[in-house]
């Protein structure tokens, strides 16, 4: 579904990727871990047209999308959760999500409340708080509307750039749930994670992101046993 | 003071106060998607002033007002294409060099094509020294036109903005480009829209105020300096905010005559936007925490 060859991007003169080659399958979770400047966003980045890469392709259901304006991207039916939200804080919740179906509405306005429904079934509080200006929502809240904003566009590969981050834990376990329920809808997600151990948890492969390299990668179950990850991510001492 | 006069004052200072409120509220369009003021904003008004006197010497009055916004419009759509559209995160202060240069540029244009004579369009009905009497005053009915059109404008746009996909759109990019992108908004063409919707509503109150104001072609940049004022005095992207301070300065600026005389009137609205940016740049409905997270 998603391949990239190679991919070299940075901003101006400072390289951040240095040759990353991953692939997504259809109806996987994969999630990509790594510290701070890792590269994690930039790479997320890229892959949806906001940041060009300098060198390398990025493929998206056989469609190379190097020089694919990031609105096209989106109309492709790949969608990005931003980091920190990003909602419209002056619009309303249900104008927040009708946004977020703006690709769709063009060819079919009927299937707008068909999605909307599905949405408020997957994030019942944002149907609680349809009216309310998006601003006013808590942070979960918030991540969840970013969500659900983004499956408004029916993507059939969602990115989540750090959903968990500022969350408390137990909203963070409700957000992992859905990004599990959404896999069984035969959705397929790219998550990328600082919180290393639940995002191993719940996908099926990962990548290690360090300083702009994959250093290493595999299933998740060998990921949360592989020494070096545990050692660097999941803050476990190793007994020798 | 007499009532009567008071009240005449108090027309006037209204009719005036629409159009830079009107004025105020084109910046507002563009500063919301862009970030950025347009200077240009006056010349939006020249142009629609100035076209529609020409064209009416082939067309019936209705129809070359609305020829003229919708020229006025094309020529938005066009300095915006041609100008800003290609740049990419341009910064603020070079964006605000490049529309003073594009009002320059206008005015220049406008008085090769048209000189620098006075022109205007006839009263929409009777004439200079027809009037209508409310509230036992005499008022020119051309300041009824004036003043419904503008809430006519204020209202339609807000309309717009609200119960509309492409309003909501709009909206959607004022509030966070980049997640308007993210949701596949086109938002160069958002910006393009902002224009055109800005050089229209300038363009109809160029036309509505030209019996009582004139045209001349070098109209623009006063008009741009009392729009810009009462956008700051009501707070940088408020629309409702701008026609109540538009009210008010042209309301200030109606009653002054009464203190001091008629050459000091343009002083006032500078002498409110230096007090306003000294002690109040957030103006007076914004929030200054908002003020804060603007870039300017």
């Amino acid at each position: 579904m998603l391949k990239i060859r190679n991919l070299e991007a940075g901003y101006g003169k400072l390289r951040v990727l240095k040759r990353i080659s991953m692939h997504v399958d259809p109806g996987e979770i994969v999630t990509i871990i790594g510290a701070n400047g890792a590269g994690k966003t930039t790479l997320l980045h890229t892959i949806a047209g906001l940041v060009r890469p300098s060198e390398g392709e990025v493929f998206f259901i056989d469609q190379n999308l190097n020089k694919t304006a990031p609105e096209r991207i989106v109309a492709l039916g790949c969608s990005l959760v931003p980091e920190g939200r990003q909602v419209f804080s002056t619009l309303s919740v249900r104008e927040n999500l009708i946004l977020g179906g703006y690709v769709n509405s063009k060819k079919d306005k009927s299937l707008q409340g068909k999605e909307l429904d599905k949405i408020f079934d997957l994030f019942p509080v944002l149907k609680e708080r349809e009216k309310q200006l998006a601003g006013t929502l808590s942070g979960g809240e918030q991540q969840m509307l970013a969500m659900g904003r983004a499956l408004m566009a029916k993507p059939s590969l969602v990115m989540m750039d750090e959903p968990s981050t500022g969350l408390a834990p137990l909203i963070v376990k409700d957000i992992f749930k859905v990004i599990l329920k959404l896999r069984e809808a035969g959705n397929t997600v790219l998550l990328v994670e600082q919180n290393a151990k639940a995002a191993l948890g719940i996908a099926d492969r990962g990548y290690v992101l360090e300083t702009g390299k994959i250093i290493v990668q595999g299933p998740a179950e060998d990921l949360l046993l592989n020494k070096d990850v545990q050692r660097a991510y999941l803050g476990r001492e190793i007994e020798d | 003071m007499t009532i009567e006069l008071f009240l005449q004052y108090l027309f006037a200072g209204i009719t005036y106060g629409s159009l830079y409120a009107i004025v105020a509220i084109g910046f507002n369009i563009i500063y919301n998607t862009t970030g950025i003021i347009n200077f240009a904003q006056g010349e939006f008004v020249m142009l629609g002033g100035m076209i529609a006197v020409t064209l009416i010497n082939f067309v019936p009055l209705p129809i070359a007002i609305f020829l003229a916004v919708i020229l006025t419009m094309i020529i938005g759509a066009l300095i915006e294409m041609i100008f800003i559209r290609w740049l990419e995160s341009p910064s603020v202060l070079r964006m605000i060099i490049i529309t003073i240069g594009l009002s320059i540029i206008i005015r220049e244009v406008a008085l090769h094509v048209w000189d620098e004579s006075v022109r205007s369009l006839p009263y929409f009905v009777g004439n200079e020294i027809s009037s209508v009497t409310i509230l036992g005053t005499n008022i020119s009915p051309q300041v009824l036109w004036v003043v419904g059109v503008c809430s006519l404008m204020v209202v339609a746009l807000s309309l717009f903005f609200k119960f509309t996909s492409l309003g909501r759109e709009m909206r959607a990019c004022a509030a966070n480009r980049r997640a308007a992108i993210l949701c596949g908004i086109n938002a160069k063409n958002m910006v393009t829209l902002s224009f055109v919707l800005s050089a229209g509503i300038g363009a109809l109150a160029g036309c509505v105020m030209s019996p009582i104001t004139y045209t001349q072609y070098d109209m623009g940049p006063g008009l741009a300096i009392k729009g810009f004022t009462v956008a700051i005095l009501g707070g940088l992207g408020n629309s409702f905010a701008a026609v109540a301070a538009g009210l008010l300065l042209g309301i200030i600026e109606a009653f002054s005559i009464s203190v001091v005389p008629l050459a000091f009137q343009d002083a006032i609205a500078i002498t409110i936007l230096l007090i306003i940016l000294f002690i109040r740049p957030h103006g007076l409905f914004g929030s200054s925490e908002a003020a804060g997270l603007k870039e300017f």
